[in-house]
């Protein structure tokens, strides 16, 4: 075994019922490399590092650290071992403030009893300042911007003197300049010596940061290579399995005239500031920006799901008050919202039953629920969206992503709507089936709609809009033609404000 | 930065909001206050009304009422941070008081429930609210085990234990021959050890009893044991979001099982304390107790949204409820209609304390 591997994992097999979620994967990691674990969702990548944290238990395999073998039996007992993770799903306790949350699990006591306030603050403000990062330790979770919260779980895995840690997909709430503040960090462990496990999608920045690649797909490892020797197109490829020749449906809609004028919007809560824009039928149009520029609330105020303060919004010359979401769906609204496992999907209810909810009163005879027209409904959902499921009485929670965005885009397509408002739509959605959903949004405008699409990933935006809207700290920036722009007029927008 | 006082602050805070904020601004304020806004307000009213309310005899009772509701509330309260609740608590006073009157009867009586017992004197009992906390603890850790283990709601376990306690607490009056019967005849070395008085204010004419101090003794502990502990960090930390502390290592599972232990002590105490204020307990002694200090944890800024809430606010809520009480007997408003009272204080209270949680956008 050579001098300098940190972590091997070798053979890890974990099967599920009916599922051989991970099969004989091995994984080394280097001191001072960043090895980058690529895979589609599904493809074994959280469920590997579950197996590391001792989340789940192994079936088969051995894990090393430091050429002992190791075998956590909860994250616990990995930090203590020097394995540290930052989620990609920020758990933290969002009512205590920093420090509380930084040194949870193993607060400093003095006397005995008592936790040593004082020491937790000079050791906060010590690693903050090894990091370069600008935070006050007594400020409470809750009143910081994800990106900040982001720094402070990063912190917390270096301040384990860990010497392997996890990131698990750091970048998803970042701005671009944060996410050079992050990579500045990790230069930095990997110079110390700290051997680094980096999860993104992102492929741009996986080609930056990593030193190693390693694919995997359906539970299985595919190939481990050095970055340097591989293309993007090249990862994509191993990640699907298949050649994707395109990565975008050819566009076929046809712009008429204008259906949705926003005017003046400015929200009561939020940094939501005079924001007018024209939309027309048969439109796609994107709105840019960095995350917390505005995007997710404009929708908001345009759906009635937040409040405003001023603004006129009129559909086909119409003005719509739209007071809250049931009045915008009789409206001819429709919002996909960002968040599709928190406020999109109902997790334990069948696909029926999540196809229905937004147009029950239709289904509707002398007061009761017509179970025949909710299942011609659905069907027509799943026919129509390529939903992929056994039945229509299959639970939603049990469908990948991709087939349950599906799903709820069938469920607004069901009221009818003038305006679909999706606030990104691809997220944790695979390479695959992103090409899919791309293909319902033109589908929807070449039916007329008028369709607004935020969205975090540019390539995306250029990809399948006509036109394209930039925010920057809560102010429309600029608007673009999506053929003649690049990312870099959008990124110089997008900073207008900020 | 300049220093300004609060209200000079908050006056250009407003002035530099424009029309339509400034109205929000005031409502806001409003609102998030009105708690104490209508206290004051209806303090003001029933001292006019009846002016024995603000009198010191008065004042002292209030105290008096507040100390020895106070425990049980500090005991509910770390169950509410992490999200739950216990309906247990009002047996498990019961229980307490009722073990308590029986270990302390006055020896030279007829007719005792237990009649082999050690003479009252102070190490007895001591010995015996040890005992009873004990007890409290036990039952305690039954519903915390059963909450941590198997993640059930704390509302059916609480359920469950309240009626087991009861079970407990019926064949406990039993006992000797005793027939369910209430247990009176309590040693006058308890009641005086705790219902006697601690000290006199002379000036006022009226003593402060031992179980006031009791009370502040346990507050100020408690005030500890959530603040500086690295249980009651831990404690905040899992209601305020459990899959948090549980990657971070923290043990999930006995800092559940300790708020629920310590809560059934603080439970035991007070039934400690009821048996010697009463000097006879029954079997229904303590029944719906915890409505009291539930409500009174809500009004102090214990949210049912968990992970927040302070031992300031739990004595505050404690003081507001039992102000209103005794309000509403001066007033001499009638018995029943002070239950729909009661009720929609408790309404209102928890509407204006979820107001200030939820998300505005």
């Amino acid at each position: 075994m050579a001098e300098d591997i940190l972590l091997r994992m070798t053979d890890i097999t974990k099967t599920f019922p009916g599922v051989k979620a991970l099969d004989h994967v091995s994984l080394d990691v280097e001191a001072g490399k960043v090895h980058a674990l690529m895979g589609e969702n599904g493809a074994g990548k959280s469920t590997l590092m579950k197996c590391l944290f001792g989340i789940y238990e192994k079936d088969e395999g051995h894990i090393y650290l430091e050429g002992r073998e190791v075998d956590f039996k909860s994250s616990k007992e990995a930090l203590q071992n020097g394995v540290a993770m930052v989620h990609q799903e920020l758990n933290q306790a969002l009512k205590r403030n920093v420090m509380d949350n930084l040194w949870l699990g193993r607060y400093p006591m003095v006397g005995g009893i008592m936790v040593d306030e004082k020491k937790m603050y000079k050791d906060t403000v010590a690693v903050f300042e090894e990091l370069g990062i600008s935070v006050d330790p007594k400020r409470v979770m809750s009143t910081m911007p994800v990106s900040q919260r982001q720094m402070v779980e990063i912190a917390k895995a270096v301040s384990y003197n860990s010497k392997v840690i996890v990131f698990d997909e750091p970048t998803s709430s970042l701005t671009e300049e944060e996410v050079e503040h992050l990579f500045k960090i990790i230069n930095m462990l990997r110079d110390r010596g700290v051997g680094i496990i980096y999860i993104s999608h992102k492929m741009g920045e996986i080609k930056r940061i990593s030193d190693t690649i390693t694919v995997m797909r359906d539970g299985t490892h595919v190939a481990t290579k050095p970055a340097a020797e591989l293309e993007v197109n090249d990862i994509i490829k191993l990640m699907v399995g298949r050649e994707l020749t395109n990565q975008f449906p050819p566009k076929t809609n046809k712009i008429g005239d204008v259906s949705l004028e926003v005017e003046n919007l400015t929200a009561q809560y939020s940094l939501l500031k005079d924001v007018s824009f024209k939309a027309h039928k048969g439109e796609i149009l994107g709105l840019a920006g960095l995350d917390g520029s505005g995007r997710t609330e404009t929708l908001e105020n345009i759906f009635g799901n937040a409040t405003r303060k001023t603004g006129t919004i009129k559909l086909n010359g119409k003005e719509c008050k739209n007071r809250n979401p049931r009045e915008s769906i009789k409206n001819g609204f429709a919002l996909l919202t960002e968040e599709r496992r928190a406020t999109g999907i109902f997790a334990i209810e069948n696909i029926r039953e999540n196809t229905v909810i937004s147009s029950l009163k239709k289904h509707l005879r002398f007061g009761f629920l017509n179970e025949r027209s909710m299942r011609e409904d659905t069907k027509w959902s799943i026919d129509a969206m390529h939903t992929k499921t056994p039945s229509q009485e299959t639970k939603i929670r049990s469908l990948s992503g991709g087939n349950q965005q599906k799903v709820i885009i069938g469920r607004w397509l069901l009221t009818n709507p003038e305006v679909l408002l999706l606030d990104e739509p691809t997220r944790g959605i695979d390479v695959g089936a992103k090409y899919e959903i791309y293909q319902l949004i033109l589908d929807l405008a070449n039916r007329d709609k008028t369709v607004l699409v935020v969205s975090s990933e540019m390539p995306e935006l250029l990809g399948i809009c006509d036109r394209i809207l930039v925010m920057s700290g809560g102010r429309l920036a600029g608007e673009v033609d999506a053929k003649t722009t690049t990312q870099e007029e959008i990124m110089t927008l997008a900073a207008k404000y900020v | 930065m300049e220093k300004k006082g609060f209200f000079k602050r908050k006056r250009d805070e407003y002035l530099a909001l424009d029309r339509l904020d400034r109205k929000r601004y005031v409502t806001d304020g409003i609102l998030n206050n009105a708690l104490y806004i209508l206290m004051v307000i209806f303090i003001i009213y029933t001292a006019i009304r009846n002016k024995n309310f603000l009198s010191p005899s008065s004042i002292a009772n209030m105290l008096m009422l507040a100390a020895v509701s106070l425990p049980m509330a500090l005991g509910i309260g770390g169950c509410i941070v992490l999200t739950g609740t216990d309906l247990s608590a009002g047996r498990v006073f019961g229980l307490a008081a009722g073990m308590s009157a029986a270990f302390l009867q006055n020896r030279a009586a007829t007719k005792l429930i237990f009649e082999h017992l050690p003479s009252t004197t102070g190490g007895w009992i001591i010995a015996v609210m040890l005992m009873v906390m004990v007890a409290g603890a036990v039952i305690g850790l039954v519903n915390g085990f059963f909450v941590a283990k198997f993640s059930l709601h704390p509302f059916i376990v609480t359920l469950a234990t309240q009626l087991i306690t009861y079970g407990i607490i019926l064949m406990f009056f039993q006992i000797n021959g005793n027939g369910g019967g209430p247990i009176s005849n309590i040693a006058s070395e308890f009641k005086n050890a705790i219902a006697g008085p601690a000290f006199k204010i002379a000036a006022w004419n009226v003593s402060i009893p031992w179980y006031v101090l009791f009370a502040v003794i346990l507050v100020i502990v408690m005030w500890f044991i959530w603040n500086k502990t690295r249980f009651g960090k831990n404690m905040f930390a899992v209601g305020s979001n459990m899959e948090a502390a549980k990657v971070s290592g923290v043990n999930v599972f006995m800092t559940t099982m300790l708020v629920h232990t310590l809560a059934g002590a603080m439970y035991g105490f007070a039934g400690f304390v009821e048996a010697a204020r009463l000097g006879s307990v029954t079997a229904a002694t303590g029944l719906n107790n915890e409505c009291d200090a539930i409500a009174a944890c809500v009004i102090g800024g214990v949210s049912f949204v968990g992970g927040t809430g302070n031992i300031g606010g739990i004595v505050l809520g404690v003081f507001v409820l039992r102000i209103i009480f005794v309000a509403l007997n001066m007033l001499g408003i009638n018995p029943n209609l002070q239950y729909i009272i009661k009720g929609a204080i408790i309404l209102a209270a928890c509407s204006l304390d979820m107001r200030k949680y939820l998300v505005k956008k």
